[in-house]
């Protein structure tokens, strides 16, 4: 059996804020094409770990390895173009344009590049970028209003629209910060069914969630962060059996 | 050549004919004289040119007339220096603005928000300074720059012989400047040229990601774009139209003087741009001629014309109206101009073309569908 | 080492006046956060105030004296000033101080005028972008400038100061140094009238309860009106303060410079320089910024400087804001968060 390539590495990275340990000690690698879901209780350091993984934060010490590359203290559009996404938990999404537009931004990004002066041909005769934004609002269900202006959506249509962003740049690595916080029931599975729908097409997805639900259906390791340390880690049968992982969330801290 | 939508080619005809069909147009109201509809055009394109940036970005710059003073400086050293046609120095005009947009907006838009805006309004009040002061050999300081009589031309004078008396600006023997036609046509032809170009911008790719960026360019950082290259091309760009209409303003009239760079006149330019209609095509165009327009009409009013208009009123009604009207013409006018403006801001930050798209929606829908919400309607940028 | 002495006076002066003239400015950006592009409007107000105080002062009364007679034969016209014909010696001593005695005008006017402007305009801009509160604030400074323009005339109108204070002073021999360093009197009144103008806001915003609560409101605005205090009143008052200190500092600035109808739009450009080199929203860093940029202007004047940099003093204040917006972006003291976008 080959060795599994390692896409992501968190390599012994820490990170305070004043006198808090947000980070601690935090190494963790990501297999290729795997879905890692990372866990844990409020004020774990969850949204932590991914900002300094998309460098918004730079660690105190430590590293992030990315296919290779060392990308602490690369900028954000250079670490979006090595094919790291984010999906913002509160939707981040560009308000005074229609929801094709929204996706045919990041769609634009993958193809042209952190920057390219298109100012001759007219959007509307680009219809490979068209089509392809089209295609990922229809997965995510939201292709029927595609001429709305996003501001008018509701929160979880937004999210919706989030995860549409993300994906439509086919990212070697997404990392999916709360992909369904605020969605009904019915829309939260729908989103596990798209997540296991693109689930076979090399695409490494990183998951941040509190919802084990969603957790358990996709996940294929699971690592567990309780006060900035990494607590246990590995595949769900045995998370789940974990007495430490009990303890943190049902008798520890909070 | 060009890929535009059926409904675009509409509009460009459309103004296109307006622009070409101005003397005509104009004709009722008074204003069918080259020398104004000239005005029409050139600020009409400073304007366009503004709203690039100002509408499709969201940046507010106070220092864009820095920008057309520096083209009407270029545009007259090229008469002086080289020829008195007027494609030299309509091109020195474009490029000596745009190599100094390059280095303010480098600079300026390391920041955004307020602090841009106090940035190229610091750059503007400098190079204002400058040309007032050290700068003199090049500017003629208060004084202003203008042509004269032992100015070298040095590629006229290979092909003429110098003819008595100030030479005039020409385009192929067509004189552009002291009123003409044919200075009319030029701008006319520019301002269509501008509005094209304008017009592919708006709807090309590089548009949108200038819109995006406006909404939200943290985002944008995170889908990955570098934000800074697409905000300085919108710079530059915008003060390249700012420098043309500089060179074009220098061409109909070679005389030109530090006060076109005052921020107040890059105030004038903001007046217009929301007046007409933030991020819209047509309506900085509209906009400027508007301003342009009532500023000649107003400027030239006085008590006795008031006096004529509101002759048929008793008189003791007549005097308080004339005598409190009279704050608003001649001298006035830019009370009447910090008004409207005022009343623009608070009541239609859309400017003429939300107030023209209102009433439009008015008489347009039929009753019934009155709460149907038109869900991609341009929103009016604010 | 008296020219050095002499740009140092000359510099804290031009400081001091500085942040007097934005101290208004920062203050109603730092609690109300609105950019207010009138602001230089309201410093050009408070001069016309003295303009108008001094006009009442000479309304005169004119009588024909067949007594006596001109130098053309024509009857003498006798004018006397109302004041001096009703209080006598104290009329006389009025008109004289007409520019200090004219803030006894100024502060009511001011207070209604800055009052009105935030009930009637500023405050349904609370929650506009900032871009369309500097628009809508730049159309009032026109409207106001061309209104001043209508009833006063395009001419700057000389004020003068007070004879007592009109000349110059030797600085030099009160400090013992010889009588070269000379200053102008007036200039040294202005310079402790700011600095007492100054002490006054700060001592309000740091002792008393109604200044505590501006603070926090500067602090952070949700929280005060969370906890149920009348923020919306109270930023009425600190707008009022706003526009009677910027009144003040014009009424006091006529003998310096004679004003005319367009010296708001000039201090105006000025006045955002020093606030945003001082940190938006920030009392201290704008005074500290006035000092910075009052102190560089004098000595960019100097001949020597002027020598070696020509140009310099025409544009020094606004490079120094260039490289401290770029090395410090949130000015000298600016606090995070304000602004940012």
């Amino acid at each position: 059996m080959p060795i599994p390539n390692i896409v992501l590495h968190v390599a012994d990275v820490h990170k305070s804020f004043g006198g808090l340990h947000a980070l601690s000690d935090v190494d963790l690698q990501v297999q290729e094409g795997t879905t890692h879901a990372i866990i844990g209780p409020n004020g774990a350091g969850k949204s932590t770990l991914l900002n300094v993984c998309i460098g918004r934060l730079a660690p105190d010490t430590g590293a992030v390895v990315f296919d290779g590359q060392v990308i602490t203290g690369k900028l954000p559009h250079e670490i979006n173009q090595m094919g790291v996404v984010r999906v913002f938990q509160t939707p981040e999404i560009f308000s005074d344009l229609s929801l094709l537009q929204n996706v045919m931004v990041p769609a634009f990004a993958k193809r042209d590049g952190s920057f390219r002066l298109n100012a001759i041909r007219p959007v509307s005769s680009e219809t490979g970028i068209r089509d392809e934004a089209l295609h990922w609002l229809d997965d995510v269900g939201l292709a029927d209003q595609r001429d709305a202006i996003a501001a008018s959506l509701s929160r979880g249509d937004k999210r919706r629209l989030e995860l549409a962003m993300g994906l439509v740049q086919k990212p070697r690595l997404l990392l999916l910060d709360e992909p369904t916080a605020g969605m009904s029931r019915h829309d939260t599975n729908s989103t596990i069914e798209l997540l296991k729908k693109i689930k076979g097409r090399g695409m490494t997805k990183v998951i941040i969630e509190h919802d084990m639900h969603v957790v358990f259906s996709l996940a294929d390791r699971i690592t567990v962060l309780a006060q900035g340390r990494i607590i246990a880690d590995g595949p769900p049968d045995e998370v789940r059996g974990n007495p430490k992982v009990q303890e943190a969330y049902l008798g520890g801290v909070h | 050549m060009l890929n535009l939508s059926r409904s675009d080619w509409l509009l460009l005809a459309g103004f296109s004919a307006v622009v070409l069909c101005l003397p005509v147009i104009l004709e009722p109201i008074g204003a069918a004289y080259p020398a104004l509809m000239q005005k029409f055009c050139i600020f009409g394109i400073f304007a366009i040119g503004f709203n690039i940036l100002f509408g499709l970005t969201g940046y507010l710059s106070f220092g864009h007339a820095a920008f057309l003073g520096i083209g009407s400086y270029a545009a007259v050293w090229s008469f002086k220096l080289f020829t008195m046609n007027a494609i030299p120095a309509i091109i020195m005009a474009v490029f000596f603005a745009a190599a100094f947009a390059l280095i303010v907006g480098y600079v300026c838009l390391r920041r955004s928000g307020i602090y841009f805006s106090i940035l190229t309004l610091a750059f503007a009040q400098m190079s204002y300074n400058l040309v007032y002061s050290v700068l003199t050999p090049l500017t003629n300081g208060e004084t202003g720059l203008q042509l004269t009589l032992n100015d070298p031309r040095i590629v006229d004078a290979l092909f003429y012989e110098p003819a008595a008396g100030l030479p005039r600006v020409d385009l192929f023997g067509l004189f552009i400047s002291g009123g003409g036609y044919a200075g009319f046509y030029l701008c006319a032809a520019m301002l269509i040229i501008c509005f094209i170009i304008a017009l592919l911008i708006f709807r090309s790719p590089f548009g949108m990601m200038l819109r995006a960026i406006k909404s939200n360019q943290n985002r944008m950082r995170y889908t990955g774009f570098n934000t800074r290259p697409y905000l300085l091309a919108a710079f530059v760009i915008s003060g390249m139209y700012a420098g043309l209409a500089g060179g074009l303003m220098a061409a109909t009239d070679p005389l030109v003087g530090a006060e076109r760079m005052q921020w107040t006149a890059s105030g004038e330019v903001v007046l217009m741009t929301i007046l007409g209609g933030v991020g819209t095509l047509v309506g900085p165009v509209l906009g400027a001629a508007v301003i342009k327009y009532f500023e000649n009409i107003f400027s030239s009013f006085g008590d006795a014309t008031l006096h004529d208009v509101f002759g048929f009123l008793p008189d003791a009604v007549e005097q308080p109206v004339v005598s409190f009207l009279v704050l608003f013409v001649g001298d006035g006018w830019n009370l009447t101009l910090g008004v409207v403006f005022m009343l623009i801001v608070i009541f239609l930050p859309g400017g003429i073309m939300e107030g023209l798209r209102r009433i439009w929606n008015l008489f347009g829908r039929r009753p019934g569908d009155g709460k149907k919400v038109l869900a991609a309607h341009p929103r009016p940028a604010e | 080492m008296d020219a050095i002495l002499l740009q140092v006076l000359n510099g804290l002066d031009k400081g001091v006046a500085y942040a007097l003239i934005v101290l208004g400015l920062t203050l109603v950006f730092g609690t109300l956060g609105v950019v207010n592009f009138a602001h230089g409007a309201l410093f050009m107000l408070g001069a016309f105030c003295a303009v108008t105080f001094n006009k009442l002062l000479n309304l005169e009364s004119v009588v024909i004296d067949p007594t006596q007679t001109t130098a053309w034969g024509a009857p003498l016209e006798v004018r006397t000033p109302y004041v001096e014909a009703w209080l006598g010696d104290f009329g006389t001593f009025l008109n004289d101080y007409s520019v200090p005695a004219s803030i006894v005008l100024a502060i009511p006017v001011m207070l209604f005028i800055g009052i009105v402007m935030e009930r009637g305009l500023i405050r349904h801009f609370y929650k506009r972008p900032h871009a369309d509160q500097i628009l809508v604030t730049f159309g009032l400074a026109i409207v106001i400038q061309e209104v001043i323009k209508h009833f006063f005339g395009a001419n700057p109108i000389p004020q003068g100061a007070p004879a007592a204070f009109g000349g110059t002073v030797y600085v030099g021999e009160i400090l013992g140094m010889g009588q070269t360093l000379a200053y102008p009197w007036w200039r040294i009144v202005y310079l402790f009238f700011s600095l007492t103008v100054i002490g006054a806001v700060f001592a309000f915003l740091q002792f008393t309860t109604y200044g505590m609560v501006v603070r926090a409101g500067m602090h952070d605005r949700q929280t005060v009106g969370f906890l149920g205090i009348n923020i919306e009143r109270r930023f009425t008052v600190v707008f009022g303060i706003a526009a009677v200190v910027a009144g003040i500092a014009g009424v006091m600035y006529t003998p310096i410079l004679p004003p005319d109808y367009h010296m708001g739009m000039e201090f105006l450009v000025l006045s955002f320089v020093v606030v945003v080199v001082g940190g938006m929203g920030s009392l201290g860093g704008a005074v500290a910024a006035g000092f910075l940029l009052g102190i560089l202007q004098s000595f960019a004047s100097m001949n020597e400087i002027k020598a070696i940099i020509p140009g310099i003093d025409h544009i020094i204040i606004y490079l120094v804001a260039v490289v401290i917006l770029l090395t410090l972006p949130r000015g000298l003291m600016g606090r995070k968060g304000v602004m940012e976008d």
